[in-house]
């Protein structure tokens, strides 16, 4: 870290304090399956005991923003943050029903799942642009990162100013590439993790610390 | 009749005289229309962003699937000690392409090419 970031961050914390800031909320943000609500229930099981949402492999299994208040997060060197953690549904430009239904999804529930879905991702955006201090952008490290969804969030998220950790999840697949993600995202830090297994995932609360702090 | 893609190319010059939502609108009205439209300056992130919730509240079963839009990654902003104590400052937009999920598919993609498909309906 430089010392402009030092410099920076000793400043945001200083007005936080002097402006008593409300907790930071962190927000969980990707593309559909890229195990965001996976994180987020390690994250609040490691550090309140709790669960946040269920996961399955049929996309658009969180249609609702959910959060988990102050959530406490600490490392061996005494640092800790206390933070919202805030699981959105998955990002996406098109959202289909029929998706669904090979999955095994009866027509009529695969209509309601997908309008659910729409309204899940306008309302994703809309904390975005509201109520979120910080970004956890999460992304299968099997797929390709230059996907037009990610290329937009990262720009809307950058434009915001707010700060963001890129997670490489899915390292304990075969073709996870870590190293393609670093290189499409190189103004940021990327930080590659197993959500499924939980390998890594203290480099991550570590760097979260540092960058939410 | 020839069976055939509308393909509109909108210059930068006509892109600054509508505002946000007057892109927004011309985009998505287009788009729902079958054509492909080629933005020859991209959208800001704030009207990404908008772009995704106003595309979300058009789909409807068994019609309107969404969009597919591709554009290159921002190039790398070099950035001064005052935009690093201050962050990010907003990266150009560049060459949009924007059509019909069902229609538009993306085949390669990389930092400065992008090869896509489009199907007539």
């Amino acid at each position: 870290m430089d010392i402009l970031t030092k410099a920076r961050k000793r400043l945001s914390r200083f007005l936080r304090v002097f402006f008593k800031k409300k907790r930071s909320r962190i927000g969980i943000y990707g593309p559909p399956n890229a195990g965001k609500t996976t994180l987020a229930n390690r994250i609040v099981r490691d550090w309140t005991g709790d669960a946040l949402g269920p996961v399955s492999e049929i996309p658009h299994e969180t249609r609702r923003a959910r959060r988990k208040e102050d959530v406490t997060i600490s490392n061996g060197d005494g640092d800790s943050i206390v933070i919202d953690i805030v699981d959105t549904p998955g990002v996406t430009t098109k959202i289909d029903y029929h998706e669904f239904t090979e999955y095994g999804i009866e027509k009529e529930d695969a209509v309601k799942r997908a309008r659910e879905a729409t309204e899940g991702v306008a309302e994703a955006m809309h904390w975005l642009r509201e109520d979120i201090d910080g970004v956890i952008y999460m992304l299968d490290a099997t797929l390709d990162p230059f996907a037009q969804v990610n290329i937009m969030m990262v720009g809307i998220i950058e434009s915001r100013n707010l700060p963001v950790v890129i997670v490489a999840n899915k390292i304990d697949l075969p073709d996870a590439s870590p190293a393609r993600i670093k290189s499409a995202f190189p103004q940021h830090p990327v930080i590659a993790i197993s959500g499924l297994e939980g390998k890594n995932v203290d480099e991550l609360y570590n760097k979260m610390i540092e960058f939410f702090g | 009749m020839i069976q055939g893609v509308q393909l509109d190319l909108i210059s930068e010059e006509r892109l600054a005289r509508l505002t946000s939502m007057e892109k927004i609108r011309l985009i998505l009205d287009e788009v729902m229309a079958g054509n492909i439209v080629v933005l020859e300056k991209g959208l800001s992130p704030e009207e990404s962003s908008r772009l995704i919730e106003m595309t979300m509240m058009e789909i409807s079963p068994d019609g309107f699937a969404g969009i597919e839009m591709e554009t290159y990654p921002a190039r790398s902003q070099g950035g001064g000690i005052l935009s690093r104590l201050f962050g990010n400052k907003e990266s150009p937009s560049r060459l949009t392409v924007i059509g019909p999920a069902n229609q538009l598919k993306m085949l390669r993609k990389e930092r400065d090419l992008i090869s896509a498909w489009v199907s007539s309906r």
